[in-house]
């Protein structure tokens, strides 16, 4: 490696096929753009959007609050505006926006082309913003969910809500859900797979860090939500009770599930931001930031801890007091890796020279309110006070200052520090200063006094109040607060629309004077050529490395297989292991978006014949994009500088196609964890619908052991096709694959004929829907797993399928050998815990 | 403070959390000003680096051991104000009281020893002071959670469970109480009062309570009464010593009585019963009693008083 920097000439055609393979897309065709230059900025601009709409509602409920007994809304239309606040805020603001930032920052911040799979970010862009944008219109209709954010059964079973209000909450999370877990899988994969060589875990940026911890805590808390709302619409839809108590479920099984994912969700919002703030800190104050390895290990610690709290959103639920002791102590416990986070940047601070910078005034604003509700989190983490304040405006304040405090301020602090990365222009710092005040008054004039109004007996969703009670001038103030706030995040609108320039090819480059690589001199294939990293900060320890990456004189200083690549490196020590070869813009993925969001929103209205079509039409498309992958050593191994000769794109276990396919199976396995749990819940709060109290018979053994053998069969045949694969034995291939479908799905039959044969229906009870459910989600394996299949097939048809070139067969047996695992683990549960237990 | 704040405590639970909550407001304000002054100083540091910042250990011993200390003991502080309570040490109660959170009201009902129903009532507690009472709380239709600041914290009320609130009013006054679990419509529309009365005034409540309602003494009344028995009030509402008996709505025996009617929503007066009667979805939007236009004049009036009159 130590023949870089080449000093010797570049050849002049270089450049020009760099520029002309990473070539944006002219006009409208931008919207078919997937790198992420691209699709990182709409990304951003979207979840911006929602969040000016999900503000504007915050200020219609302020509106009607500013005065006891308003009527400028009616109950049902507060109702629905406050639903749709929180939620467009949780779903379609706040986890999105962190997202497209990393789907934006992390390449360039890791030297990278692009994340690996960009036309997975464009698909989970699309999807986002199109349902996204349905989902908010549902309240023109009057059909915009009312039941609160979290949703609580019964109040969102059919009986209870028996509109479509709630399936549009349903579905409509449901695929926004998806687009999260695929953006995470995206940056869990770059973060690991795509960086800088030399860039070494131990020098890893701050925010790849946090990025990565989020990915994480994304890929095992999603999933309980994801399951929770398939049970939830479920029961709407065929009646099987989950959550109904006169049949053996329990709505605190929803609780247990939305919190599992709800709690760590306020994590996966704040790292990302604490992300920032370690990045933006060292750059103002021209230090490196203080106690850097307790920074990461805290991160890594609140991914643990944040696990561990869910029960605090239901210390009121009437829970045995020893639990409640131990939720207590976890979440309070997660307060520590916070304040090691402060320390490290107040050190940061002392150690260096703070400019104030609009981005610095951000931080600043942010250490000051998120340290307030951090206090405020202890104290509602203590039982009793929790008692008092649940469900009040003391909690309201609380989570804003975390929120808001937490995420939102260090947003705009990243916004006004990294927008001369995207942007000709920088943002103005005049402005910037207008916008910062207004809204630091304008919060805490806000949101202050509610503390207040709750320890007054204030609860919260509440669209009046009486007068007597004396909340009337509280939240007049925080109604005030509220326009101030706004008004300061129009000051922002306005300097985007003045100074913000994007897509023009150039930028304003380094102007804080900052270290690390995202500051690098670019264009739309991010750096000309991709350097050695050496340290933490590199910028600031090789003063010449910026203009020598420019000159190409570091690694793949073109584009030598003529199509768009990038290196693909080793999870840990970030060696070079192949390069791989990417796509440019196109039209499949973003299409397929489109067509799923309208699968599910057509769905949602119950217009099942034409969400039919269009679901047959996304997976078409999906399947069309795919064809295209997988492209097998397409180009002799190719010299990247220095020495360094790397094969073009690869199959088997180091292929980054194979560690998506590894972090799907994650996903896969907790949502089928969540599932094992409500089977376990539901047994232990009502055993009275189990068989062993209502005399259910379970059906013989002869099913279950007849099912568990044409899993392994069809796991065995798979095995054995992969080995026909190594010898291109092609029609062994094909015959194979077939057969272990069919083994599969008698599998599934075998299990469903034997249920059916007892007479147990899921609408029965709780035990009858849970143990159809884990036949239901076998069934989804069995169906994707068919369509994996047929896709392997004409593959091997087709003649894209052999020995060298067979990523696709690969990912297709892992997931179908986790599958077996899953349906095995199924039946023990399904037939031996109740003869057992 | 104020009538529903936690902080204006009437009973030993709630000012046990009250003297927590200040505790850890000053602790809290003081963290809060420590921080921002070391920020401060930080960022005015004269550019020479002073020497404890370029220090690890001040981070760790400032973001590790310092809150696992404070954290540690608050903790343990907290744990043993139980918050609940429902421990061994604890009185038997003196008697017990179900209460289903209903949409948008309370039904209340006043147990005998053996667990059978005295008389049922709505959006009311009446209770002796210094008596150990124990609630048994559900719902009947989605969850609710029933949360009188003054006097304890909230428990919430949740289909298929039963949830135990112990209470000890400590002083004579009343609580307004609120549903503190967002319960759909009108949810913000659910509130009730609490009661504390001395022990004889409270055995005399009792006994009135079990009571029928008293027979009418004018004619107005009895034109009410025969008014609402005709009209098929009865079918959801209960009047014990007439006919009525209707179970889904409110039993009315002793409505005059009560402080509030529409669970907190009004004062009860004859012209508040009134309105109610004729729109009482216009009051209180959603809610489950249909409108009464057909009452008007003087039959509406004869109704109201009537109602008024059952105290």
């Amino acid at each position: 490696m130590s023949r870089l920097p080449d000093p010797r000439p570049r050849p002049p055609e270089e450049l020009e096929q760099l520029q002309e393979v990473w070539r944006q897309p002219g006009g409208w065709r931008l919207a078919s753009a997937v790198n992420n230059t691209y699709v990182g900025v709409f990304y951003i601009g979207t979840a911006l959007l929602f969040f000016v709409l999900a503000g504007i509602l915050a200020l219609l409920l302020r509106i009607q609050l500013a005065v006891p007994e308003n009527d400028f809304l009616s109950q049902a239309t507060y109702n629905q505006v406050f639903t749709m606040h929180g939620t467009m805020m949780m779903f379609l603001f706040a986890v999105p926006a962190v997202e497209a930032m990393g789907v934006y920052l992390l390449p360039n911040m890791q030297a990278a082309r692009d994340l690996p799979f960009p036309r997975l970010s464009a698909y989970a862009f699309w999807a986002y913003a199109v349902g996204g944008l349905a989902f908010f219109c549902s309240l023109f209709f009057g059909l915009a969910p009312d039941g609160g954010w979290f949703m609580y059964p019964p109040l969102t079973s059919s009986e209870h809500s028996p509109g479509h209000n709630t399936d549009f909450w349903l579905l409509g999370i449901g695929f926004i859900e998806i687009s999260a877990i695929a953006g995470a899988i995206e940056i869990l994969v770059g973060v690991l797979r795509t960086r800088a060589p030399g860039m070494t875990l131990d020098k890893l940026p701050i925010y790849s860090w946090a990025m990565l911890v989020f990915a994480v805590m994304i890929v095992f808390g999603f999933p309980a939500v994801i399951l929770g709302t398939a049970l939830l619409e479920i029961e709407r839809s065929f009646h099987w009770p989950f959550f109904i108590a006169e049949k053996g479920g329990d709505p605190l099984l929803w609780q247990h599930l939305f919190w599992f994912f709800g709690h760590p969700e306020v994590y996966i919002i704040f790292l990302p931001a604490a992300g920032f703030v370690s990045m933006i800190l060292p750059t103002m104050c021209g230090t490196r930031l203080v106690a850097h390895r307790w920074v990461v290990l805290a991160l890594v610690a609140t991914g643990f801890i944040a696990f561990g709290v869910w029960v605090h959103h239901m210390f009121t639920t009437g829970l045995p007091k020893l639990s409640l002791s131990f939720f207590s102590a976890a979440s309070m416990a997660v307060a520590v890796p916070s304040g090691i986070q402060v320390f490290a940047w107040i050190a940061t601070i002392a150690k260096g020279r703070l400019r104030l910078t609009v981005p610095s005034l951000f931080v600043l604003g942010f250490l000051a309110i998120f340290t307030l509700g951090g206090l405020t989190g202890v104290m509602v983490a203590m039982v009793p006070f929790d008692g008092q304040t649940h469900d009040t405006f003391f909690v309201v304040a609380h989570f804003h200052y975390v929120l808001i405090g937490g995420m939102v301020f260090p947003l705009f602090a990243a916004f006004y520090y990294w927008a001369p990365t995207a942007s000709r222009r920088a943002l103005s710092e005049r402005l910037g200063k207008w916008c910062f005040g207004l809204m630091f008054v304008g919060f805490n004039i806000a949101f202050f006094p509610q503390h207040v109004a709750g320890l007054m007996g204030m609860p919260r969703r509440v669209w009046t109040y009486p007068a007597e009670l004396g909340w009337g001038w509280i939240n007049m103030t925080s109604t005030v607060g509220a326009f101030i706030l706004g008004l300061g995040a129009l000051v922002f609108l306005i300097d985007l629309a003045r100074n913000f320039r994007p897509f023009t090819g150039g930028n304003a480059g380094n102007v804080w004077n900052a270290g690390t690589l995202e500051w690098l001199p670019g264009g739309n294939y991010a750096t000309r050529s991709i350097p050695i990293v050496t340290s933490l900060e590199p910028l600031w320890d090789q003063p010449d490395l910026a203009r020598e990456v420019d000159e190409g004189r570091y690694y793949l200083p073109g584009a030598p297989t003529g199509r768009r690549e990038t290196i693909v490196t080793s999870a840990i020590a970030a060696e070079p292991q192949y390069l791989m070869q990417m796509p440019g813009p196109g039209w499949p993925a973003v299409l397929a978006a489109w067509f799923t969001a309208a699968f599910f929103l057509l769905l949602t209205v119950k217009l099942v014949t034409p969400a039919m079509v269009c679901g047959v039409i996304a997976l078409a498309l999906v399947l069309r994009w795919m064809w295209d992958t997988d492209l097998g050593p397409a180009h002799p191994p190719v010299d990247i500088g220095g020495g360094i000769v790397l094969p073009v794109n690869c199959s088997g276990p180091m292929s980054h196609s194979w560690w998506a396919v590894v972090v799907l199976i994650l996903v896969a396995g907790a949502v089928f964890a969540s599932l094992l749990f409500s089977y376990f819940f539901l047994w232990t709060v009502s055993p009275d619908v189990w068989p062993a109290a209502t005399g259910q018979a379970l059906p013989g053994a002869e099913w279950p052991l007849a099912a568990a053998a044409l899993l392994v069969l069809s796991s065995a045949l798979v095995w054995w096709a992969g080995r026909r694969l190594e010898a291109d034995g092609h029609w062994s291939v094909r015959l194979g694959l077939a057969a272990a479908a069919v083994a599969l799905a008698a599998a599934l039959a075998a299990e469903l004929a034997g249920q059916r044969a007892t007479g147990l229906s899921p609408t029965d009870s709780g035990y009858g829907a849970v143990v159809y459910m884990m036949a239901a989600l076998q069934g989804l394996f069995v169906a994707t797993l068919g369509i994996m299949a047929l896709y392997t097939l004409a593959r091997s048809l087709a003649g894209l399928l052999h020995r060298h070139r067979r990523a696709t067969f690969d990912n297709t047996m892992l997931l179908w050998h986790y599958a077996v695992g899953q349906g095995l683990i199924a039946l023990a549960v399904v037939h031996f815990g109740p003869r057992v237990l | 403070s104020g009538p529903q704040s936690p902080l204006d405590a009437g009973s030993d639970e709630a000012a046990g959390i009250a003297i927590l909550s200040w505790v850890m407001f000053a602790a809290a304000g003081l963290i809060l000003v420590a921080v921002l002054a070391l920020a401060a100083a930080a960022a005015r540091a004269p550019a020479e680096q002073p020497r404890w910042a370029t220090r690890e250990g001040w981070v760790v011993a400032a973001g590790l051991v310092f809150p696992i200390v404070m954290l540690s003991a608050l903790l343990a502080w907290g744990l043993s104000i139980t918050g609940g309570g429902g421990g061994a040490s604890s009185p038997p109660a003196a008697f017990r009281i179900a209460v289903a959170g209903e949409q948008w009201w309370w039904r209340v009902t006043y147990l005998g020893p053996d667990g059978s129903a005295l008389f049922s009532t709505a959006n009311e507690l009446r209770l002796p002071i210094g008596q150990r009472v124990e609630v048994d709380l559900t719902s009947a239709d989605v969850i609710h959670s029933f949360w009188v600041p003054g006097l304890a914290g909230k428990l919430d009320m949740i289909p298929g469970h039963v949830n135990t609130l112990p209470l000890v009013a400590g002083r004579a006054g009343t609580w307004r109480g609120q549903c503190a679990e967002y319960c759909g419509g009108a949810h913000a529309l659910m509130a009730f009062t609490v009661t504390a009365l001395p022990a004889p005034d409270f055995e005399r409540w009792m006994a009135a309570q079990a009571a029928p309602a008293a027979e009418p003494d004018n004619a107005e009344g009895r034109r009410g009464r025969a008014l609402f028995l005709a009209s098929g009030c009865g079918a959801c509402h209960a009047v014990r010593g007439t006919p009525a008996s209707g179970t889904i709505g409110p039993d009315l025996t002793h409505v005059g009585g009560r402080p509030t009617i529409g669970a907190g929503l009004l004062p009860t007066q004859r012209g508040t019963l009134a309105a109610w009667i004729v729109d009482p979805g216009h009051l209180k939007p959603e809610v489950r009693m249909p409108p009464f236009p057909v009452f008007r004049g003087e039959d509406l009036r004869a109704l109201a008083a009537w109602l008024e009159s059952l105290r």
